[in-house]
Parts: structure tokens; sequence; C-alpha cells
């Protein structure tokens, strides 16, 4: 399988405060990698810097065989890549139909019957369906997260980057999400996923990478990464000499 | 069980009907309204032209300008300029003050798009303030005094007094005819989707594809064009312009924002009701001087209180109509939000 997604060494500081310490890891296509690491790690900001919401102060990013660096966020989605918000960011005031076409015609190009038909294709599939007319403002915490993903699989990615989206619900709501991200791996789309809930994403990803202080502090097979003394510290807050 | 995506909705379809009885009831006013009525409905249809506008710019694109009387104000020195300096047709300088807007809007986006926030608005007010200062430099016409269109570029336009009275008329429902068509076409396309995007989170939108940048340039250089052409409009009903009057805060944006505001900002029906609203005030009220302003005020305080998203809001919210048919409805198994 080639490669979908390339950082070398990426760096990015706010000040003394460093999100991106020389990062460097790749993503190959098909691939399904969680991303865990503390609170303030810089998880949400290495997304920033994928996307180009945030802009490297050094370091290049490829993403399909191009260097992305200094592509704006717009151009980077419709060349395939997507994320969710952690906190999910609807357009209010549109329907969750609109939601979704906003991103299949503005995302992917597409226009007239053929992007409703992908947005009424992905709603299906997200279990929005019922809720299509329903005003983006009006959706409770689990319907504004399936929306997150609907409109991000609208934009038809090559990679799909989720950030927390199993965050804050209940463990019925967290097993149906996953059931429904399994079922979009399935369909081919690589998947880059930061997650707190440690069992959702088992359950997902075949890849796991540790980040801490913006560095990449473990990278391997997810029961072999959670087992490691890296993250037993982490997570357990064991000392280094345990 | 197959869904179906649909747009009309019976309401959209009845206000379709008595919009066009509506428009062609106001194409005939000339041979049923008097000579001040006619005035008075002229004046309104560009209020609402300015009014559909402003809401373009600030309801949806996010840019709050406080400065779009640069742009009455340079199409009414186009019209005046094009008319008396260079002897071009009253009627032809309408569209070209339109196109000169426009031009002029380029360079004027590139340096104000910097700005974010308050500090945008404040940068479209100080280039208002630069137009007004250069207009009153050009001696040409009447620098800081200003000047009158000449007897013969007005009798040019049309023979009598009545035929220019109607012809100024026509022009004024013609243009807001083709502002609020316009306005509906690019909220129904692909680009008004992105607009409408634009308006309830930037964040996602440039996430989701959108070239931010392009998506509002477009808008601006679009509602800049448009107003210029408002502009000269305006003055050719005044007959006359000044610095002062052509570039005033106050007549061309205060109280557009007020329609706006009152109306619901961000939605193709709430400048209609806004521009309805403030006539019906100012029409009963403005006798009364300086209690006309404070009215006004109170309105304006009252509604952003009570109702943030203005009249259309509130009717909105209780009866779930759209006038315009902008919105998607999917239609197949049982819809939740279904009216």
């Amino acid at each position: 399988m080639g490669e979908l997604l390339r950082l070398d060494a990426v760096s990015r500081a706010y000040g003394a405060v460093v999100v991106a310490d020389a990062q460097s890891w790749s993503l190959a296509a098909g691939e399904a990698l969680g991303v865990i690491g503390p609170n303030g790690a810089g998880k949400t900001s290495m997304f920033n810097l994928v996307t180009g919401t945030l802009s490297p102060q050094s370091g290049r990013i490829w993403f399909d065989g191009r260097d992305v660096t200094d592509m704006p966020a717009a151009r980077r989605c419709r060349a395939g890549m997507t994320r969710s918000f952690q906190v999910p960011q609807p357009f209010g005031g549109m329907t969750v139909f609109e939601n979704t076409l906003v991103a299949a015609t503005q995302g992917a190009g597409e226009r007239g019957a053929k992007a409703e038909a992908t947005c009424l294709e992905v709603l299906a599939r997200t279990r929005m369906m019922p809720k299509a007319n329903v005003l983006a403002r009006s959706l409770t915490l689990l319907e504004r997260k399936r929306l997150e993903l609907a409109r991000a699989l609208c934009t038809r990615p090559k990679l799909l980057l989720l950030d927390e989206i199993a965050g804050g619900l209940t463990d019925s709501e967290c097993g149906s999400l996953v059931q429904t991200i399994r079922d979009v791996r399935e369909t081919g789309v690589s998947i880059v996923w930061i997650e707190h809930v440690v069992h959702a994403l088992m359950a997902v990803v075949d890849r796991l990478i540790v980040i801490d202080f913006g560095r990449v502090i473990a990278d391997g097979e997810p029961h072999a990464i959670m087992a490691s003394r890296e993250v037993r510290e982490i997570y357990l807050g064991l000392d280094a000499d345990v | 069980m197959t869904h179906a995506v649909t747009r009309s909705s019976r309401t959209s379809r009845i206000a379709a009907v008595v919009g066009v009885v509506l428009l062609l009831g106001l194409s005939a006013a000339p041979w049923w309204a008097g000579r001040a009525d006619m005035r008075l409905m002229g004046e309104i249809f560009l209020y609402l032209s300015l009014a559909t506008l402003w809401n373009l710019l600030a309801g949806y694109a996010g840019l709050v300008s406080v400065g779009q009387q640069a742009y009455v104000g340079l199409g009414g020195y186009a019209l005046f300029g094009l008319t008396i300096l260079v002897g071009v047709p009253a009627i032809w300088a309408i569209p070209l003050a339109g196109i000169i807007g426009a031009l002029v809007a380029v360079p004027v986006a590139v340096l104000i798009f910097r700005l974010r926030g308050a500090y945008f608005a404040i940068g479209t007010w100080v280039i208002a303030e630069v137009f007004r200062l250069t207009a009153a430099q050009v001696s040409a016409l009447g620098g800081g005094s200003g000047t009158s269109l000449p007897a013969d570029v007005v009798r040019a336009m049309a023979e009598g007094r009545d035929a220019r009275e109607a012809l100024a008329y026509w022009l004024a429902l013609g243009v807001a005819v083709l502002v609020i068509g316009l306005a509906f076409a690019i909220l129904r396309s692909r680009l008004g989707l992105a607009l409408t995007a634009l308006r309830d989170n930037e964040l996602a939108a440039r996430s989701l594809g959108i070239d931010i940048w392009r998506t509002k340039f477009i808008v601006y250089i679009a509602t800049a064009g448009l107003t210029a052409m408002i502009g000269a409009l305006i003055f050719i009903q005044k007959l006359r312009i000044s610095p002062d009057a052509g570039f005033s805060v106050n007549d061309w944006t205060a109280f557009v924002i007020f329609i706006v505001v009152i109306g619901g900002i961000g939605t193709l029906e709430g400048p209609i009701l806004g521009t309805l609203v403030f006539f019906a005030l100012r029409e009963t009220l403005a006798d009364l001087g300086t209690i006309y302003l404070i009215a006004l005020g109170v309105v304006a305080i009252v509604v952003m209180l009570r109702a943030p998203s203005g009249l259309w809001g509130l009717i909105r919210a209780r009866a779930g109509a759209e006038l315009f048919p902008i919105s998607h409805r999917v239609r197949g198994e049982t819809q939740q939000g279904d009216r």
C-alpha cells in the first residue's frame, strides 16, 4: 500500500509552548491510526497542522504524493482530507441535510442531483436520516457528533481525521458510533483518530501513536503500545523508576 | 424507501403568485398613483435594494460594513461626472456607475479584507470618509458644495415631467427586482450554500472546502457595484449631489442597518419586512422631528433585546414560513421537524 500522509519534522510553538516538536510519522493508504496522549499534548494542534488551519514553523507535510505544507485549508479539503471537530461546529441555521450538502458541493465539488444523492446515502449510513430536516442547532450531542461525521464523509475524503468524536457519549451511543466508523473504514477511507475513550479506539485502529509535549513518544501495534511503560507513565502516573 | 429533495413549499408558491400580482400592480403605478406617492414608493424600492445588499454583505458574508455610503456616493458622483463631464446620457450612466463601483471595490477589498471584525467595520467607514473628502476636491463637480444635474441632461432622459417621474419610478422598481432576484438566485446556488455556511460557522466552512476569501470577495464586489448603481438612481431622483449628501453615513448606512436588523438579518425576507416597518414609522412620525429619531432608536433596542433575529425571525419561529424557496426539504420516510 502506498503512503497517504507524511509529516516530516513538523514543528510549531506558541512562544515557549511547543505544540509540535519535529514531529515525523506517516500513514499508509487504507490504514486506521489512533492517537492518544495527555491533555495539552498537541493532538488537536497536530490536526490543525495537517488540515491547514495552523501553519508549521518548520518541516513539511505530504498528502497523497503532494507537498501540502503551504496549501490553504479549503484546498486541502478538496484534495481529499476532512476532519471532525472535537467541539462540534454545525451550521446551526441550516438543516442537517443542508449541512451535508455544503460538504458535498464545496468539499467534493459535486453538483445538483449527484450531490443530493451523496448526502442522502451518507445520512442513511450515519443514521441521521430521521433528522434530515431538523435545524442543526437543535441537535443533541450525539446527533451533532454524527453530523460532524456525516458532513466529513460527504466531502468524499481519502483521509478522515476524527477529533474525540466518542467523547461525552454513553456506552451504547459510543458502541453504535464505533460501528458506523468501522463501516466507513470498510469503504477504503484512511482514518486518523484522536480519542480518550480507549476501548472505542482499540475496536477500530490497527496502529497507535502516543503524543506528549508535541513529540511522538511511541508508535506501533495498539495492544503493545497500551502495555508499554511510556503509556502507563502518562495514563497511570507511574514514576519512571517503578 | 427512497427519498427526494424538494425546495418549494405551499407558502413559497403562494408567495410567488402574490409577488407577481403585486409586481404587475406596482409597474402600473404611474397610471394609478400620484406624483408624491410614486416618489415615496421609488424611495422605498431603493432602500429595499440597499438593505438587501447590506444583508448579503453583513448577514451572510459576515462583512459588517458601515461604509456602504462610499459606493452610494461614488455611484452618484459617477452619474454626475459621466453626464456633465463626459456627456454620457443619464440612462447609460447608471449601469456604468455600477461598473465603476465594482472596479473601485477591487483594490478596496484587497486592502480592507486584511482587517477583521470591528477593525473591518471602522476600516470601511474610513474608506467612505476618504471618498467623501476626495469628492470635495473635485472642483469640476462643485467641490465641497456639490452640483446640480444640468437641465439639458434631465430633459434628455424623457419628454415632460410626468414621463421623467415615471421613468425614475420604473428604474427604482427595476433595480429592486434585479437586486432581490439576484440575491435569491445567489442564495439558491452553490455560492449561496457556501455563504449560508459562512454565516453560521466560518471555521467549519473553511474545513469543508469553502474558499472564504474568494467567497467574501465575490459578494463584496457584487454588492459594491449594485450599491453604486442604486446611488446613481438615488441622485437621478434628487437631481442634486454634494459630498455630505452622497457620502452620508446616516442616510445610506445607519438607516439601512436599522432596516436589516429589525427585519431580520441573514434572511431574504427580513429586509423586505424591515423596509416596510421603517417607512411606516417614518411616514407617521417624521413630522415630530427629534422624537422620530428617538422612536427609531427605541424600536431598534427593543427588537434587538426581544427578537435578536428580527421580526421575520419571530414569524419564522412561529409559523416556519419561507417566502423564498431557498431551503431544502427531504421527503420520504417520516421526517422529524417537518411542518
